[in-house]
């Protein structure tokens, strides 16, 4: 079994996967019937796999979140969709490649589709750009949302990005006015958003393409207001305290099903998606197919008056007396 | 990281609001401008709304002054004045975020860093938000969205045009994911009011960054801004590592987001009021006719 790129916390498997492919080796090589001791080994090593993985810390799980391996935006797309076309460009002279979107059917039903695109390797990053999406990329999902809204297709957006570029020229652009323009307009769409962070969702890069009717978020997926890094060195002034700011943040799927963020947690494989890929394209097939059915039949009316209230309803505050105490200064 | 930049310049020293420390530690007679030197006689620099009249320098002036220099005397109208802010994810760092919150409610009067009301202009009703830049840097947590929300929602009912001054670290990082939620929950609020055909400004002051130039301070029928006003989606720290070149000299100010079509005009604090009254006019505002509320 070749392993591909171990995380830190994986390595007490490696012993096990070891010693299995040395038996495996042995069966071959010679006539002895190891299937018993194959089978054992094989129990125990999942079975670490699976304590390993419901023990993770926020820290460990941005780095599944973040895993090379992990299945992306187009992986999904190609598992889960037919008739795929990914439609380029924003009509104002760009095509952003880390912001994709096209259109395709899963089962009869015709989709928009939406996600920032990571790459595999620092080949493919480096023409992805870390999945960090430019104005223009802000712009162009905005342009196939307002499509999906003419010809009454259903979105859905997968959210998997650091966080929407920082330079000078997505500064010149309106790196700003492009997240903002699609926070408002997204409200106004009168079909079904269903929005998947499905690695990383980095702050309001990823709430850019993130208003939606339903919010889900892959078991180790992670969903930040800053990066940990960045909020270590602002509050702790030390970026080295990455890993307490992670907890503190409260960035995991199930914290932010706690606090009224995210509708539901798809469960991955133990090992996460990078593990078995098909089967999470399952899940998360499942997951969408189900809040179809059941988004499609709302009146539209409904359907917007619940996404505003939705999102309405996030926050916590304290409110003592009277909310309408009317003071004049 | 917006916030980032103006901690780090508070850690060297560097404080960007220079004058507002200069006048809580010299209480003096005179002051000094930290733009071109020049002393002033205090009351000469607030009776020109804390601009200095030698460069043009606009001092920071907190949301009770900038609500004095909006709206005509006691017409504003407060609204939810008792919202305060919760803990929700019980967050520390080097310190605890209830301990902030009690010290800069100590510091500053207010429950959290923004008031909103209605008041009038030249007699003219205006849905009115003031972010305080002292709370907390203006950062934007579950209170500062939750009351610009109600307030956008009650300009929308009432059919009144809205202006909600920014001054923003951008989102809290103290309130977590919460704080993010509050940009798409006020862009939602502001959609509602734009399909009403309403007006809605947003006056950018020095400095409107992040979370808060990702959502409202960006979705303005008519942009104003401050002059010389920091305005940023991302830190120039960050950029900086990211390009290891250097920046324009006057990269996100106010100019030069007007020179790339993000803002539609400089407004000097000294014009504001006759601007916003000019501007609600030509988009049909009309005077309250028993206009003492």
């Amino acid at each position: 079994m070749a392993r591909r790129h171990l995380l830190e916390f994986e390595k007490p498997l490696v012993e096990l996967e070891k010693q299995i492919e040395q038996i495996r080796q042995l069966a071959r090589d010679s006539e002895v019937d190891v299937s018993q001791q194959l089978l054992q080994l094989e129990t125990l090593a999942a079975r670490r796999r699976e304590e390993i993985f419901q023990a993770l810390t926020p820290a460990q799980k941005i780095q599944v979140a973040r895993h090379p391996h992990r299945p992306s935006t187009l992986d999904f797309i190609q598992m889960f969709c037919d008739d795929w076309l990914e439609l380029h460009g924003d009509r104002r002279g760009s095509d952003d490649k880390a912001l994709i979107g096209g259109i395709g059917r899963i089962g009869e039903r015709p989709v928009l589709l939406i996600g920032h695109q990571k790459g595999r390797d620092t080949k493919e990053n480096v023409a992805r750009n870390f999945g960090m999406a430019t104005p223009g990329g802000y712009r162009k999902a905005l342009r196939l949302m307002d499509h999906a809204d003419r010809f009454k297709l259903p979105i859905l957006t997968f959210i998997d990005t650091p966080g929407a570029y920082a330079g000078l020229l997505a500064e010149e652009q309106g790196q700003g006015e492009a997240i903002a323009v699609n926070l408002r307009e997204m409200f106004r769409l009168r079909v079904p958003i269903i929005a998947t962070v499905i690695g990383e969702g980095g702050s309001g890069g990823a709430l850019g393409i993130g208003i939606a009717d339903r919010l889900m978020m892959f078991e180790h997926s992670v969903y930040t207001v800053a990066s940990p890094e960045a909020c270590a060195s602002i509050l702790w002034r030390d970026a080295a305290k990455a890993s307490e700011a992670a907890s503190a943040l409260k960035i995991t799927a199930p914290d932010l099903k706690n606090l009224g963020v995210v509708d539901e947690v798809l469960p991955e494989p133990a090992g996460g998606n990078n593990w078995a890929p098909l089967e999470a394209g399952e899940v998360l097939k499942e997951a969408l197919e189900r809040y179809l059915d059941e988004l499609l039949a709302l009146p539209i009316d409904k359907l917007r008056e619940a996404r505003y209230k939705k999102f309405r309803a996030m926050g916590m505050v304290l409110e003592t007396s009277q909310p309408e105490s009317g003071m004049i200064t | 990281m917006s916030l980032f930049d103006w901690f780090a310049d508070r850690r060297k020293g560097q404080f960007v609001g220079k004058v507002t420390q200069e006048t809580e530690e010299s209480d003096g007679l005179w002051g000094k401008c930290p733009e071109c030197g020049q002393v002033v006689y205090r009351k000469d620099l607030i009776a020109n709304a804390s601009v200095c009249s030698n460069c043009g320098f606009h001092n920071r002036i907190n949301s009770e002054e900038r609500i004095a220099l909006i709206a005509d005397k006691n017409s504003f109208n407060s609204i939810d004045r008792d919202l305060s802010p919760t803990d929700p994810l019980g967050f520390k760092d080097r310190r605890a975020y209830a301990d902030r919150l009690r010290e800069s409610q100590a510091n500053t009067g207010l429950k959290d860093g923004v008031v909103t009301g209605i008041c009038q202009v030249e007699e003219m009703p205006l849905a009115l938000a003031v972010m305080d830049f002292r709370f907390m840097g203006g950062s934007m947590g579950s209170v500062v969205g939750e009351k610009i929300t109600r307030l956008v929602e009650r300009a929308t009912k009432e059919k009144i045009p809205l202006l909600i001054v920014c001054a923003s670290g951008g989102a809290r990082m103290q309130e977590g994911m919460l704080s993010l939620m509050q940009m798409a929950k006020i862009s939602g609020a502001l959609e509602r009011h734009k399909e009403a055909e309403l007006l809605y400004m947003p006056l950018l002051t020095h400095p409107t960054t992040g979370g808060v130039t990702a959502s409202f301070a960006m979705l303005g029928d008519l942009i104003l801004a401050e002059p010389k006003a920091l305005i940023g989606f991302a830190g120039r720290r960050v950029i900086e590592q990211t390009l290891r070149e250097k920046l324009p000299d006057n990269f996100q100010t106010a100019e030069y987001l007007q020179q790339h079509g993000f803002v539609d005009t400089i407004v000097p604090r000294t014009n504001l009021k006759k601007t916003l009254a000019s501007l609600m006019r030509m988009h049909g505002s009309r005077q309250i006719k028993n206009s003492k509320r």
